[in-house]
């Protein structure tokens, strides 16, 4: 716990003292009103619901989580520091949970910074908080699920680009298995239960129970088992080719 | 103690480092010698559990490197080559951190950043951006870094590249001293710091060991060691060439000085010039004491009389050679 802990602070730390999180905290904010107010005409819906905001995130969360992931692993094989890291008596397990969820939090803070859209709505209206409450969260856990699979393809490359533009085309994969073009374009020649199967898979599909209002365990399993194989993924990957 | 056993690793078809095993003790500082690519930091990085081996263990201190990790990296300090540190952090957060996970907290962990820092001299850059220091500068955090928790084992990967002549001269005599009560194992191409600091080398070639022992012994492998260099001044040349050379063990004599002599010889005959040869003994023999007495029965003019100690650099070069043609 204690490692964990070191690296997590350290982390989080490194975050706030350069001014790429600042860069990208008002990146994160100005894309997500710019898109509710400018795209999805908020005001002209004249409804209390925060719905034409969480449609956008994950759109934004496909380039913005890569950006802060990217450099989790790439960064410190590229630097050497990975041979520091791993001869302090520091398990896998601790360095990476610590990586990660620093970097989760960091997206959670600048997910929390949103918080005058809330007040927007109570403004306007009476909303329904409990779905505000539960799209947040699955807002939180989708750029959970995100983050974990940067952190893989951050480590399987020394280089930030690279890792990047993978992390990228895989978050597009697992968002598009669920999306409704995908999914009618598979049921064209698959059947049903294989296209619900392979969209079952999809971050999008899980995401939207969130934003109805529903907390449904199924959903909260998958993101938490998503992170959790990601990471054990990551893990071995590191293992591998920390010393390459 | 550090024992490696038959440590090997593999890079694809390259072998790293091909079956070595030594053993290093409490109060031993072992230099690791060899060509570049030859292995030596293939090794470190084994013996600190970074790089899992091929096959073959080493165990630091009763822990064995890849069924005990954790507890082998909490004994051991490692100064990783060209000593990598979080560049984004400053000098302090950054051993306060190593600190941290090196198991120290509250006012101790205060306390030994503070120490390691006068140690160090980095107390002028504690808020200093790492990546802002020079590279001698960086090369102090990381020793910091390595020393912080006063760890049993040490191993330095080229210690004193890119320091000053001052700060070498002041981390050798820092290695030395820590020396004495810990196992050091520090790797290097400046030959001199060998001689300097390390009681035992070993020169390792194309990832196998090739010599093993103290300076001394190695140095003794070298065909100048006991050789003598001698300054006549006034004597015949060849005189001197004929009747040194049946001097009791004598191998042979060579004239040092033959090319420029011959000029000055015939432009110059008054005979007051400096004649330098060297004497090599037969293998295994002392020439000195037969030499001074030769001498001073035929009463020579002696302007130097040196035994020579041998030359690192030539027996490094002749182990490796094999290595450097390749
Ligand atoms: N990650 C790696 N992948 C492939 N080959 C490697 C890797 N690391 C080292 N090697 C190879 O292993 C050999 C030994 O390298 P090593 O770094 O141990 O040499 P060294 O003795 O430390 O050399 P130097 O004096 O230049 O530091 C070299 O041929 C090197 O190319
Ligand atoms: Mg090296």
């Amino acid at each position: 716990m204690r490692n964990f802990k070191a690296v997590f602070k350290r982390e989080l730390k490194s975050y706030f003292e350069s001014p790429v999180a600042y860069v990208f905290i008002v990146i994160f904010l100005l894309a997500t009103s710019g898109c509710t107010f400018f795209i999805s005409r908020f005001f002209e819906t004249r409804a209390a619901t925060l719905d034409p905001f969480f449609i956008w995130h994950p759109w934004l969360y496909l380039f913005l989580v890569p950006a802060v992931g990217m450099r989790l692993w790439s960064e410190e094989r590229k630097s050497g520091t990975i041979e520091l890291l791993f001869t302090l008596p520091i398990t896998l397990g601790q360095a990476l949970a610590g990586k990660f969820m620093a970097a989760w939090l960091f997206i959670g803070i600048a997910l929390f910074l949103t918080f005058p859209m809330v007040l927007t709505v109570a403004y306007l209206g009476s909303p329904d908080y409990g779905i505000i409450f539960s799209s947040y969260l699955g807002s939180f856990l989708l750029a959970g699920g995100f983050l974990s699979v940067t952190c893989l393809f951050s480590a399987m490359t020394k280089n930030q680009v690279i890792s990047f533009v993978l992390s990228v085309v895989a978050c597009f994969a697992m968002l598009m298995l669920g999306v409704g073009v995908f999914t009618d374009f598979l049921n064209g020649f698959l059947p049903v239960w294989l296209s619900e199967a392979i969209s079952a898979f999809s971050f999008f599909t899980h995401y939207q129970g969130f934003q109805r209002g529903l907390i449904d365990s199924r959903d909260l399993v998958y993101f938490v088992s998503v992170i959790f194989f990601m990471l054990a993924a990551n893990a071995l990957v590191l293992e591998r080719k920390k010393a390459e | 103690m550090i024992a490696v056993q038959s440590l090997t690793r593999h890079f694809g078809s390259i072998k790293a480092v091909d079956n070595i095993s030594f053993t290093v003790n409490k109060g031993e500082i072992l230099g690791f010698l060899g060509p570049n690519g030859a292995g030596k930091s293939t090794t470190m990085k084994m013996i600190t559990t970074f790089l899992p081996p091929t096959s073959g263990t080493a165990t630091v201190g009763g822990f064995d490197v890849i069924s005990q990790p954790l507890e082998a990296r909490a004994k051991i300090g490692y100064l990783p080559e060209s000593s990598p540190s979080y560049r984004d952090m400053n000098v302090f957060d950054f051993l306060m951190f190593a600190a941290e996970v090196r198991g120290y907290d509250g006012d101790e962990r205060l306390k030994r950043v503070k120490d390691i820092m006068a140690t160090c001299n980095l107390k002028e850059v504690a808020f200093q951006q790492i990546d802002t220091l020079s590279k001698g500068f960086r090369q102090r955090v990381g020793f910091a870094q390595a020393f912080l928790h006063d760890p049993e084992y040490l191993i330095l990967d080229e210690p004193t590249d890119g320091l000053d002549p001052n700060q070498k001269q002041e981390v050798r005599n820092l290695i030395r001293q820590m020396g004495r009560e810990k196992c050091i194992i520090l790797s290097t191409h400046i030959l001199e710091e060998v001689e300097a600091v390390c009681s035992r080398a070993i020169i390792i070639g194309e990832g196998k060991i090739v010599a093993d022992g103290s300076p001394e012994e190695l140095r003794s492998k070298s065909k100048l060691h006991g050789a003598i260099t001698l300054e006549l001044i006034g004597v015949d040349r060849k005189d001197a060439l004929n009747s040194l050379e049946k001097v009791q063990w004598v191998d042979r004599v060579t004239d040092l000085s033959s090319e420029q002599s011959s000029e000055t010889a015939t432009g110059d005959d008054s005979g007051k010039k400096i004649l330098k040869l060297r004497m090599f003994p037969m293998s295994g023999h002392s020439i000195a004491q037969e030499t001074a007495r030769f001498i001073h029965q035929r009463n020579w003019q002696v302007d130097g009389f040196a035994v020579e100690k041998g030359d690192l650099n030539e027996v490094f070069y002749n182990l490796t050679k094999g290595a450097a043609a390749r």
